[in-house]
């Protein structure tokens, strides 16, 4: 039955009370542990398509007579447009028309940002329209700029009310502690850089805006772009069968769509607008830099007491700001926890969610902060972690977690420690480090799926989500395949299209699977069941003591046992179809995701040379689906953390806002040499109270904990503090020039 | 411009615009999306193709300056490599994938047992931003089977 509820709903850690239409959710969970299918290796089912370069990305669309669309982009960080004249730039070559400030959403008169879109040209080619881009004549008028997000805190320019928290008496508790340790962390802006740019085709036909996006929400977009052309979401379609990446930063439409609808519009004819990547590492959102200044107070046997911080979001010019204090306030069991964030607007490219937004930042300050208390009270940091380990969220209790079994199956890695240290050299210091992981990743409702069975004995799932490049195809045939009795390779999925399937879950905040696996679980089974019913019929045999297995309907005592596809030929073209949907969350509980990794690195104690080792990895997200997928996603989340870590950083000129770091030669992300070992393991264990699947998100956990868990092997190695990302050299040699100092202070070193 | 390319095996006549890339030449022309144009500037190898069995960065290759057979990811179909690509999961979006693979193919056809050491020293030019890297290794080590 549907349900009216008023609930909570999550997603990137951002919290709306909304009201939503559920359907129960009653099917059992499956039984612990590996099944037929779900919980084991699964080969992508789209891999050699993917592999093979077959499979089409926006970036491959063509359609006749297309033209491109290019953004003209403030040269200012801030400033206005006085006056603007297209005429030059719409009688050059190829130019088929031109638009400025107001005549697409996006495109604005104020400019708050160095890259922010003014205007926009389609032409012939994508070469012509940047060609006429030069031809828009534009007087500016300019304004106070604003780069320091300290400076604008002060001056409160916020992009929202400051955020904030207590519990307890923070402030007795410090007081009180007998050892207070304090630090301020600074991280730096980072793009995401997803393999195929931002980008769009746009298409009318009659009065519908056909889109093709590649996007992590084609819901979203749909509900966007109806929304701001005033015209009925049905007659808007948006399309993304395949993507290149998103990784946070392909949740919304994007001036380039809404440029590219007004020009298909003018012109009558499909308009393709893609950014270059110069303007992807300009305009295309990123992990905004942050500062943390941080303190927690402890008794002499380790209890934490106190824990407060200030936090510093330094948005851009627009943006939302995420909850960098989420890790302080959720990951240990500290009474009394005092955390206030702002969202500084300066001027700079707006940020936009990336893999596990503010936890990421924030980890990396806490588990930095946890070890040097660790370090101060001389104890085991582990062994910090387990006594203060939290046993609800605030007084609301979990779902599930396992954490516990994460450090239990990290303890042997933990142990390494000391043979690792023992490899350090004069110059060359060897140290292990870890850091645990809490973030969201619980999806929830709603989400729909269909289930059609045709009488060749094939299931196909259809539902309108999209696949980032996770694996969902091969997730959602696997959950479906276990439910019908199928083998894999008789299930196929469509997804990707508004027009074509039900309403699904955005891919993003770790929800595909938590959100999307129940309801085509609750698919398959309204499709069983149906199978079933049939087959009691045909076969004169109670439900009851009918089963499919394996692709064959099978009865109890063994003496059916015949091919699907025989009992459903008489469907000839028609289809079962099965429905199904995604249940509520648990009432009044928390559903998080937990995990924690440890670290092994070398650091060259005279150049500042670090080098990450190995990496270990356990994580607690409930139940597996594909193996192989979430090995995959672990490695993946953790190499872009190292980029983050080490080498990654946006930097933009203190004076005039422009963005220096525009090119991949520039912007260093992680290359195939600077992969270390990777070890993997997971708690494959279902939240019982999650859905009939128990299954939590894992596309972002694993990027969480990388960059605290490398700090901290950098303390163990050379008993330096380092409070900055990326760990530069010039940042790993100033914190080896302050531990000297401390030493001789005679402060203890690393335990 | 027109000038002849031999793409895969087939001779095209081309009419490209001095100036134009092989990569635009390959995807607009002659309609092979396989190769990838990520970067469009030669800093990520998205766009690899070979020359000659020589891997070359087609975004930054001159259409007009080819002299000799150029091999795309469409002509490497039936390749060992796609299968151990698969086999081991070195796809997540695919965007840098078939650059992965032609420059595989390149290193396999070179050095059939190629040490991971190699591998990573002749693929350092693919970026891969979901992070498949291990992946790739796993399945360059073992790409016939
Ligand atoms: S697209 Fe050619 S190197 Fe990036
Ligand atoms: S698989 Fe996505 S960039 Fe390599």
């Amino acid at each position: 039955m549907a349900r009216l509820i008023r609930t909570e709903k999550e997603v990137e850690g951002r919290f709306e009370e909304v009201w939503l239409v559920v359907e129960e959710d009653a099917l059992d969970q499956w039984p612990v542990g590996p099944l037929t299918t779900v919980g084991r290796d699964a080969e992508r089912k789209d891999a050699p398509e993917r592999v093979r370069g077959e499979v089409r990305y926006t970036a491959d669309i063509t359609l006749p007579g297309m033209l491109h669309g290019a953004i003209l982009r403030s040269p200012h960080a801030h400033a206005r447009v006085a006056k603007i004249d297209l005429s030059r730039a719409l009688s050059a070559p190829g130019v088929h028309a031109a638009i400025g400030p107001g005549d697409a959403h996006g495109l604005e008169e104020e400019a708050g940002w160095l890259g922010a879109p003014v205007a926009a040209v389609a032409a012939d080619t994508a070469a012509q329209a940047r060609a006429a881009l030069e031809l828009v004549d534009v007087e500016w008028e300019e304004l106070e700029i604003v780069l320091d997000p300290e400076a604008a805190v002060e001056r409160e320019l916020f992009t929202a009310e400051p955020t904030r928290y207590e519990r307890g008496d923070f402030d007795r508790a410090l007081a009180e502690a007998d050892v207070v340790v304090e630090g301020t962390y600074r991280t730096s802006v980072v793009l995401h850089n997803s393999m195929e740019t931002h980008q769009s085709v746009c298409e009318w036909v009659g009065d519908t805006l056909n889109v093709y996006i590649s996007t992590q929400y084609v819901w979203g977009v749909r509900d966007e772009i109806a929304t701001e052309l005033g015209i009925p979401r049905d007659k808007v379609r948006v399309v993304c069968e395949y993507m290149g990446g998103g990784f946070g930063s392909k949740n919304d439409a994007g001036e380039y769509t809404f440029a590219g609808a007004e020009l298909a519009k003018r012109t009558g004819r499909p308009v393709k607008c893609a950014l270059t990547r110069r303007e992807e590492n300009t305009a295309a959102g990123n992990r905004n830099a942050t500062i943390q200044k941080l303190k927690v107070g402890a008794r002499g046997d380790g209890t934490i007491v106190a824990l407060g911080g200030e936090f510093v979001n330094a948005v851009g010019w627009t943006g939302w700001s995420a909850m960098t204090e989420g890790p302080m306030q959720m990951l240990y069991a500290c009474e009394n926890v005092r955390t206030v964030r702002y969202g500084a607007q300066i001027n700079t490219p707006p940020m936009k969610a990336f893999r596990a937004p503010g936890f990421v930042e924030g980890t990396f300050g806490l588990e930095c902060l946890i070890d040097e208390l660790a370090a101060k009270l001389d104890v085991d940091p582990l062994e910090l972690r387990r006594k203060n380990y939290a046993d609800s969220n605030d007084g609301k209790p979990f779902s599930s977690k396992n954490l516990m079994e994460c450090y239990a199956l990290a303890q042997a890695q933990w142990d390494r420690r000391h043979d690792v240290r023992a490899r350090s050299t004069d110059t060359w210091k060897h140290g292990v480090g870890m850091a645990s992981q809490i973030w969201f990743g619980g999806g929830g409702p709603p989400s729909y799926a269909w289930i059609r069975v045709g009488s060749d004995g094939r299931a196909q799932v259809v539902t309108a989500m999209q696949d980032i490049g996770t694996g969902s195809r091969t997730a959602m045939a696997q959950i479906a395949a276990e439910e019908l009795g199928f083998p894999l390779d008789r299930v196929e999925v469509s997804l990707g299209d508004t027009s074509r399937g039900p309403f699904a879950s955005i891919s993003a905040g770790s929800s595909t699977i938590p959100s999307m696996g129940p309801a085509v679980r609750a698919a398959a089974a309204d499709a069983k069941r149906q199978l079933i019913e049939i087959a009691a019929q045909r076969y004169h045999l109670e439900e009851r003591v009918l089963d499919i297995v394996d692709g064959n309907v099978v009865s109890a005592d063994g003496n059916l046992s015949t091919p699907v596809e025989k009992l459903v030929e008489v469907l000839e073209d028609a289809q079962i179809l099965g429905k199904g949907a995604r249940g509520p969350n648990p009432t009044g509980m928390s559903v998080l995701t937990f995990g924690i990794h440890v670290v092994e690195v070398a650091v060259d104690i005279e150049t500042g040379e670090i080098v990450v080792d190995r990496v270990y990895a356990a994580h607690d997200v409930g139940r597996i689906v594909n193996t192989l997928g979430a090995r995959s996603q672990v490695e993946g989340g953790i190499i872009q953390g190292i980029g983050h870590t080490l080498s990654e950083v946006r930097l933009h000129d203190p004076a005039s806002g422009r963005i220096l770091t525009t090119t991949l030669d520039a912007y260093r992300m992680p290359t195939i040499a600077d992969v270390p070992e990777i070890v993997c393991e997971f708690v494959d264990q279902p939240d019982e109270h999650l859905t009939n699947l128990g299954s939590k998100g894992l596309g972002e956990p694993p990027i969480v904990p990388i960059a605290a868990a490398i700090a901290n092997a950098i303390r163990d190695a050379t008993g330096a503090d380092v409070h900055e990302l990326p760990i530069s050299r010039e940042e790993m040699l100033r914190a080896l020039e302050a531990a000297k100092k401390k030493e001789k202070r005679g402060a203890p070193a690393a335990v | 411009m027109a000038s002849e390319l031999i793409v895969n095996g087939h001779t095209y006549e081309v009419r490209a615009p001095v100036g134009a890339s092989l990569a635009h030449v390959l995807r607009e022309e002659l309609g092979l999306t396989g190769t990838k144009i990520a970067c469009n500037e030669g800093h990520c190898g998205a766009c690899t193709v070979q020359i000659d069995g020589v891997p070359a960065l087609s975004c930054i290759t001159l259409a007009h300056a080819v002299r000799g057979e150029v091999t795309t990811i469409e002509g490497l179909r039936d390749h060992p490599l796609v299968d151990a690509f698969v086999k081991a999961d070195a796809v997540q979006c695919g965007f840098c994938t078939p650059g992965q693979v032609v420059s595989a193919a390149a290193l396999v056809a070179a050095n059939p047992e190629p040490t991971s050491e190699e591998i990573r020293h002749h693929m350092a030019g693919n970026i891969c931003r979901c992070g498949t890297y291990p992946r790739i290794e796993e399945a360059i080590l073992h790409w016939r089977g």
